[in-house]
């Protein structure tokens, strides 16, 4: 146990306890927490600093709001609602159709005007948000997932994880949604995180659970020496997000979208560690190369560049 | 920077628990383990007098600052009585006086002692040896006797131990049976000796006292002889000779004053009595530090009223699982519902134990998670889902208790205080994580807070844990210096291991 404890360590193996004390204690200062747990709050901050993210139809903020809801998405044949403060991808619902008054779901069941606003309701009330507290409903743009992971990936979106230090980005990780995950990209539930190299965005290794998968359990196909195209525009998305938050230590959720390219979803203040296990390789030597020799100052193309050079898989 | 700051903090911590820890056990005598017991000695001398008419006095000498034992407790009981207490260098006394007496009187005196290792055997001040004016043909004979023992000695002790020896002899010749015939009274020998070594220039006394034994109804003070060897005191039995103290040996008081003195009365008598008990060695602490007036005791839990201090011997515990809560979260790594949840539970299992808690949980979360996700299809609002769940929860424990009391198990009864809203939010927390991560997940998350909740309470109810903690309320301090170091614990947690094991192939 105690070689294993040192070869993990040989190879810069993240803990949960080091990424907490040493990382996230030390850069994600509390006060900025909201303007990543608050999803409403990021899209306004990335829009302003003129990033790419889902369109924002409307917001709902009360319950005398709702009756506002068929108004704003009259002319919209295909939206997702989502609570602000949701977390883990509950209370998010997609509609992919109309017809006469009804609503279609991503699974195909047709509901009724009555159920999309109890669903509203309830998220306002604090259903989806943890502790319960008060929320507000998003109604955004409903991405369309880019024909490149068609043969990976079961309904849903995938979505690319890049975890960002000091605005260099130090790894990412693609996150297929499977049958078991439900099609939502959240690992827990059983989606697939493949690894990523950084300099050429092609796709390595992959994982579920905790054990090595090569090939998708759905649909069969190699998830490996998969090309993410438009790989130079998300590391500049992702490098750009710690600016607007502040937080030195972020996960960037990217998702690839067949017309707008690729699109900021949400920042997360405490990224998970799995992305080491996705790519077989450390964080910490990556985290320290940056905090040793970058500047976080540098513009954000020196910073690419130098995440290219160092951060090469092979 | 940080780092030395926490580590001074945490050495700081721990020297203040640990210090006032040892000055209360060493110090103060303070019970490290529950349920020990001291023996405790209570002595009374009960005197009767017939007095005259007219005014009564009598004088008790009382013991001052024993050697090797503590008072505890003193009374004096007198019906009618004046009593001053008066103290000197080396005596102490008790003086009733009445003016106007009648019959038989009874006065008492009664103390209760603890044996105290604390209190050495020497004590009192060292008399410089007077020489004592005796009469001829005593003075001769003296003089005698000592300058035969003298040359049979080398030092203080050994002149001692041969005039003992000579005074005990059968046939101890013309010289030493002239001087004892002059002191046939009970201490006599003592007494004598005491002046023969006064002659020979040595400091020494006399000293009564009785030996503790259970239930003496008409005790003795038997005589010693402490001798001044020049550093410190040696004891020795006049009657025997032999060196040494004995162990339980309480000396009353020293010198040539009576026991009891008395004017205006007739026909003394006196009765002594000795005997023992046991008692809790942490309430005989507490008096004896009483007595001390010792603050550590002003400012302690044991001066609170009884409720309040049932209260704080659970309120303590927290701590301790909490403590092994950091452990077992941040050093092993298992994980579970909120952060502190598992102690929550724990606290509870001790009015269910640990099996029966655990049965008792396991089944009214399973209900409670079933009854959660059917309400979760009818789409209720936040609150009144947590109300109509918690309401579940007592109704379930009501049937639980109905069900055992009818299959006559012990279990169910106890049920009434089983926290109920610990249980509501247990099943909030679990079917959130069911949710958001699976299955999986709720139930390995479960498990783990049911693990840690039982580790946690087989800690908390270990009875010296319980004792240290509520006795030695500093020793949370080390408590904290550990925590606050665990703070900064930033290696691998040990179940982490299994999870990146991957990355260490190759």
């Amino acid at each position: 146990m105690l070689s294993l404890r040192r070869t993990l360590n040989e190879r810069g193996v993240l803990g949960l306890n080091r990424r907490n004390s040493e990382y996230i204690g030390r850069h994600n200062e509390r006060r900025r927490y909201p303007l990543v747990d608050d999803k409403l709050l990021t899209k306004e901050l990335a829009i302003a600093a003129g990033m790419s993210v889902p369109e924002l139809y409307g917001v709902i903020a009360t319950q005398h709001d709702i009756r506002d809801l068929h108004r704003i998405v009259a002319d919209r044949e295909r939206f997702v609602l989502k609570p602000a403060r949701g977390s883990g991808g509950n209370g998010i619902l997609v509609i992919t159709g109309r017809r006469a008054q009804l609503y279609r779901k991503a699974s195909g069941d047709w509901i009724d005007p009555s159920e999309v606003e109890h669903h509203v309701s309830s998220a306002l009330s604090g259903l989806y948000s943890l502790g319960g507290h008060h929320d507000r409903v998003m109604i955004e743009y409903c991405v369309q997932c880019d024909p490149v992971f068609d043969r990976v990936s079961y309904q849903g979106v995938p979505d690319i994880r890049v975890i960002v230090f000091l605005g260099y980005p130090v790894m990412a990780m693609l996150r297929l949604p499977t049958r078991q995950s439900d099609g939502k990209a959240n690992l827990h539930q059983g989606a697939i995180g493949v690894g990523v190299d950084l300099a050429t965005g092609e796709t390595v290794g992959g994982v579920q659970g905790t054990d090595a998968v090569a090939e998708h359990p759905d649909t069969g196909n190699p998830v490996e020496g998969l090309v993410i195209p438009g790989w130079d525009n998300i590391l500049e998305l992702a490098g750009r997000a710690c600016e607007i938050t502040g937080l030195g230590y972020v996960g960037v959720d990217v998702v690839l979208d067949r017309d707008h390219g690729p699109l900021i979803l949400e920042l997360n203040a405490r990224p998970g560690l799995n992305s080491q296990i996705a790519n077989r390789r450390g964080l910490r030597g990556r985290l320290e190369r940056v905090s040793a020799a970058a500047d976080r100052t540098a513009p954000l193309g020196t910073r690419i560049e130098f995440v290219r050079e160092h951060f090469r898989h092979r | 920077m940080r780092q030395l700051h926490l580590y001074l903090l945490a050495a700081l911590l721990t020297l203040l628990g640990l210090g006032l820890f040892l000055y209360k056990t060493l110090g103060l005598g303070f019970p490290m383990a529950p349920a020990e017991e001291v023996e405790l000695w209570t002595l009374q001398v009960r005197f009767t007098v017939d007095s005259r008419t007219g005014p009564l006095k009598a004088t008790l000498q009382i013991p001052r600052n024993p050697p090797r034992y503590t008072i505890l407790d003193e009374h004096f009981v007198s019906r009618g009585y004046g009593l001053t207490a008066r103290e000197g260098r080396d005596f102490r006394e008790a003086e009733w006086a009445i003016r106007q007496a009648e019959g038989r009187q009874s006065l008492y005196y009664r103390i209760q002692v603890t044996a105290d290792g604390q209190r050495g055997v020497d004590s009192g001040a060292v008399p410089a040896a007077a020489d004592p004016e005796l009469e001829e043909p005593f003075k001769t004979a003296a003089i005698t006797v000592v300058s035969e023992v003298r040359s049979h000695s080398a030092d203080a002790a050994s002149f001692a131990a041969e005039l003992l020896r000579r005074l005990n002899d059968p046939t101890p010749g013309e010289n030493i049976d002239l001087l004892l015939s002059d002191s046939r009274s009970p201490g006599g020998k003592a007494r004598l000796a005491e002046t023969l070594l006064a002659v020979a220039s040595i400091p020494a006394r006399v000293a009564f006292g009785l030996e503790l034994e259970d239930r003496q109804r008409y005790a003795v003070f038997t005589p010693w002889l402490e001798v001044h060897d020049g550093k410190r005191w040696v004891h020795f039995d006049p009657e025997s000779g032999e060196t040494g103290l004995p162990d339980d040996f309480f000396i009353w008081w020293r010198g040539d004053r009576p026991l009891i003195a008395m004017q205006g009365a007739s026909n003394p008598e006196v009765q002594i009595s000795v005997w023992g008990s046991y008692a809790p060695a942490l309430e005989i602490a507490e008096r004896r530090v009483d007595l001390v007036g010792s603050r550590v005791v002003e400012f302690s839990l044991l001066g609170l009223p009884i409720q309040t201090q049932a209260v704080f011997s659970i309120l303590l515990l927290v701590p301790i699982g909490a403590f092994f809560m950091v452990v077992l979260r941040n050093v092993v790594g298992i994980r579970t519902f909120g952060t502190f949840m598992p102690v929550l539970i724990a606290l509870t299992f001790r009015e269910t134990r640990l099996l029966g808690g655990l049965t008792l949980f396991v089944v009214v979360v399973a209900i409670g998670l079933a009854v959660r996700f059917y309400l979760e299809r009818l789409r209720l609002l936040l609150v009144p889902r947590l109300a109509a769940v918690l309401i579940t929860v007592v109704l379930i424990l009501a049937a639980v208790s109905i069900l055992s009391n009818r299959l006559e198990l012990e279990l169910g009864l106890s049920v009434a205080l089983f926290p109920l809203v610990i249980m509501t939010m247990a099943i909030e927390h679990m079917s959130i994580v069911w949710e958001e991560r699976g299955a999986v997940e709720a139930v390995r998350e479960g498990t783990g807070t049911l693990l840690v909740a039982a580790i946690a309470y087989l800690v908390m109810s270990l009875d010296h844990v319980q004792h240290l903690v509520f006795v030695f309320p500093e020793l949370l301090l080390v408590v904290l210096a550990a925590t606050l170091l665990l703070g900064r614990y930033s290696g691998y947690r040990l179940l982490e291991l299994r999870r990146f094991r991957v990355l260490a192939e190759r």
